[in-house]
């Protein structure tokens, strides 16, 4: 079904096209915005509303293997959150990591269009995207780990350079991602096999490389391939105090090549390791304000339940030893790794609202809103479902006040969010949740209004309280179908899976093959998944500058 | 006037009943019953379609008929009493927080899972899962009494955290597993694992029983709060010798793969 129609009397925020709450018609026609259309078209009148393009989340855990380790961990979580049908949308369990069905509703419930899976390890990207084609409305995409691959590190250890290269191209043509991601680089090795421990410094060698000969290269093969979204790192040392060390030496490595650094705020802690942390937010984010490379989201902690779900294996052991509840260790055999357990924030844990309070420091100081991207690393740092909130702490000072009075007042002593008065205007609030992760993921056609564009609307009602504003779009708008129209669902959309297939030379499969045949259950002739899998799909082009 | 509700037609697969609990019922007239909603498999029915309804629930209801395949009965009860003379189906008095319900047949499994409060009576023999968490959930009933005068099958308890547990014959595998806190009395004999994984607790048992090698015997004793406790379930109707009321205990305290605080207690003379 394509839906015709022009939206007048909004309040249009496009921060892309320069359009900052003016009045502005947007005419919408087979799924793209057009430049006019014929006076007799329907209408939508958002007269007193806030027009803004389709809310895209830069990073979060929404399927795959590790997803459903993370569903079936928690039953108790799914019982006391049942998703009922309606006439247009299926069922299923909410909590703090929904079924699929339920996580493409409900980032379609908040105004979000389009949404990237963070972390899937290459061998489970089949069963990801089987998982992606069940999330409804999103356009949706996700990242391939690589980080901790044996065969490419043994090309580097060699110095391979450019077969290593081609063979990053490979992966990501046979898993159908979008980008590369590394998680703790180095990191699961040794925790997995050889030594039950992690990597501490960035240049530590484990069998003769380091972290940061495999971000160089990855920041080098990435950015020489012309990929859009450049490497996505999970930087070493996540959550141990004192390692803003090893995110800046990180930053550094990528030199003036792009960069994106994940949950930011996670890797922004001062102190001694196993001691009580402190914030180095500004530390970070004046490195990031001052580096154009580099694009990062904070991973905001929100109080309350969450999972932790991470790559990161031996961070997710260190962390089942302090709440010593039920946790999944997964992936152990594959090319990555990863941890499960399920986490509450609490307001009066020092360690807990220091973290609060980073998040929001890096918000609040970063001068380039482009770059500083929103997410809570869902549902790591909270479940997307606290975007509305977050927003409200970001762009109401009075209410940040009252919250910050709840918490832990030793922790919230140590930073500097007592002095900070910053609120961000609701075109800031387009540029971190649209403008700025569409620009950073190379998305051309989403994140705006202007002709050519996905027609993914978003319309709120102008409100004063701005959590209520955020979790209640009057209207979504996907693809130019109309989902949800005075707050209630009236359609349903598949979404798209947006992937890239960056050029390759085919002989570096012969390179690949013998260590298949060695080492993998798999045969080499199945594991990658051809295009005949595929179902709705975009490539997003690539740009070689070598 | 209490209200009767009669079961005139065996539903064929399990029918989802929650409705029936007096706090959803009281003031509500014969018509009015009988409209209410309740699932028969995927089917949404009304129970007149079920069940004849008589009177009016003035806190009290009172149902005959063989009630097996009638699910979650009592569900969320605050007050009042029902009566089942009958068998009764899954999911009796779930999440329940006060009143009191009696069954005067046998009960299926998960009696009363996650209840805070009351008293469930079962004059026969019960399922697996009595008193216990749902999957998952770490923490499973917050109070309350649940006798059951027969036989339990397995996981009695199964994640208490405090209120009362008793067993007049005997309880299947894992008795108390994961136990927090509370007390399981089975006068019958317990089945194997006993206590696995209990934190606190007391199982206390009249017979001799496989005991984990996580548990250790820590002496044998007459502890005086068993007599209180024996007492207190021989009021209730269940067969207590006069010489366990004032016998010897063997204590075994585990689990010590946890905090090793849990005890079980066995009747040795």
């Amino acid at each position: 079904m394509t839906f015709t129609t022009r939206i007048v009397n909004g309040k249009v925020y496009d921060p892309m096209n320069n359009i900052d709450g003016e009045i502005r018609d947007i005419c919408i026609e087979d799924g793209r915005i057009v430049e006019s259309m014929p006076d007799d078209a329907s209408r939508i009148d958002a007269g007193g509303m806030v027009i803004m393009p389709g809310g895209i989340d830069i990073h979060c855990h929404i399927a795959g293997a590790k997803v459903n380790a993370g569903r079936k961990l928690m039953p108790e979580d799914h019982r006391r959150d049942p998703h009922p049908e309606t006439a247009f949308t299926r069922s299923g369990t909410g909590g703090i990591v929904p079924s699929t069905f339920a996580t493409g509703y409900r980032y379609a419930t908040l105004g979000y269009t389009t949404a990237m899976e963070a972390a899937v390890p290459p061998i489970t990207a089949r069963h990801t995207l089987e998982e992606l084609d069940c999330t409804p409305i999103i356009d949706k995409g996700f990242y391939v780990l690589l980080g901790n691959n044996i065969f490419l590190h043994n090309l580097l250890r060699e110095g391979r350079h450019e077969e290593f290269r081609q063979t990053i191209a490979w992966w990501v043509n046979a898993t159908k991602a979008y980008t590369t991601k590394l998680v703790n680089p180095c990191g699961d090795e040794p925790w997995k096999g050889q030594r039950n421990k992690n990597i501490t410094d960035i240049d530590e060698k484990v069998d003769g490389i380091s972290p940061r000969i495999i971000i160089e290269a990855f920041v080098n093969a990435v950015n020489a391939m012309g990929f859009p979204h450049p490497p996505h790192i999970h930087c070493n040392n996540l959550g141990h105090s004192g390692n803003y060390k090893t995110t800046l030496e990180t930053m550094r490595t990528a030199g003036d090549q792009r960069l994106h650094v994940a949950h930011i705020q996670f890797h922004s802690y001062g102190g001694v390791t196993g001691k009580n942390p402190t914030s180095k937010a500004a530390e970070i984010i004046e490195y990031v304000n001052q580096h154009p490379n580099i694009t990062c989201d904070i991973g905001q902690v929100m109080f309350g339940n969450a999972t932790i779900m991470t790559a990161d294996a031996p961070l997710a052991y260190v962390l089942r030893g302090f709440n010593k509840n039920k946790w999944v260790n997964a992936d152990t055999e594959c090319e990555s790794g990863c941890g499960i357990l399920p986490f509450t924030y609490q307001e009066h844990v020092y360690t807990h609202t220091m973290q609060w309070a980073i998040g929001l420091e890096m918000f609040l100081l970063s001068e380039d809103p482009w770059r500083v991207i929103l997410s809570t690393d869902h549902p790591n740092g909270g479940s997307f479902m606290n975007y509305p909130k977050l927003i409200r702490l970001l762009m109401d000072k009075s209410f940040r006040r009252e919250e910050m009075g709840r918490v832990n007042q030793k922790a919230i002593a140590k930073t500097a969010l007592n002095d900070l008065d910053r609120e961000y205007t609701l075109n800031e609030i387009a540029i971190i949740t649209r403008a700025g992760p569409a620009r950073a993921l190379g998305l051309k056609n989403k994140g705006h209004l202007g002709p050519g564009a996905d027609a993914d609307i978003t319309i709120y009602d102008d409100m004063d309280d701005k959590e209520m504003m955020f979790n209640a779009p009057r209207y979504v708008i996907k693809s130019g179908i109309p989902i949800i129209a005075d707050h209630e669902f009236r359609g349903d959309h598949t979404g798209r899976l947006l992937h890239i297939t960056p050029e390759y030379d085919q002989s570096i499969e012969e390179t690949v093959k013998p260590f298949f045949e060695s080492f993998y259950s798999v045969e080499f002739g199945n594991y990658a998944i051809d295009d005949s899998y595929m179902h709705d799909h975009e490539v997003i082009q690539t740009t070689k500058t070598s | 006037m209490s209200l009767k509700l009669s079961l005139h037609t065996k539903p064929d697969v399990p029918l989802e009943a929650a409705v029936i609990c007096t706090d959803k019922l009281n003031g509500a007239n014969e018509t009015a019953i009988a409209a209410l909603t309740v699932f028969h498999g995927n089917d949404q029915t009304a129970l007149g379609e079920f069940f004849t309804v008589k009177g009016q629930c003035d806190g009290e209801i009172h149902i005959e008929g063989d009630l097996a395949n009638v699910k979650h009965l009592g569900s969320e009860m605050t007050s009042g009493k029902m009566i089942i003379e009958g068998d009764v189906g899954q999911h009796l008095g779930a999440g329940m927080s006060g009143g009191e319900i009696i069954v005067e047949g046998n009960a299926g499994n998960w009696v009363a899972p996650e209840m805070t409060g009351g008293r469930v009576i079962i004059k026969g023999n019960a399922g697996h899962m009595v008193g216990s968490a749902y999957r998952g959930d770490a923490v499973g009933i917050l109070g309350g009494e649940i006798i059951i005068h027969g036989n339990v099958g397995n996981e009695l308890g199964s994640a208490m955290r405090n209120g009362l547990v008793v067993a007049g014959g005997n309880s299947g595998d894992f008795t108390g597993v994961n136990m927090h806190a509370g007390t399981i009395i089975v006068l019958g004999e317990m089945g194997i694992r006993s206590g696995a994984g209990m934190k606190r607790g007391t199982i206390l048992s009249m017979h001799n029983a496989d005991m984990l090698p996580t548990f250790s015997h820590a002496c044998t004793y007459h502890p005086y709060f068993v007599r209180l406790y024996l007492a207190y379930i021989k009021e209730q109707g269940l067969t207590i010798d006069d010489a366990q009321l004032v016998g010897n205990y063997q204590r075994w305290v585990g689990d010590a793969i946890e905090l090793n605080r849990g005890e079980i207690l066995l009747y040795v003379n």
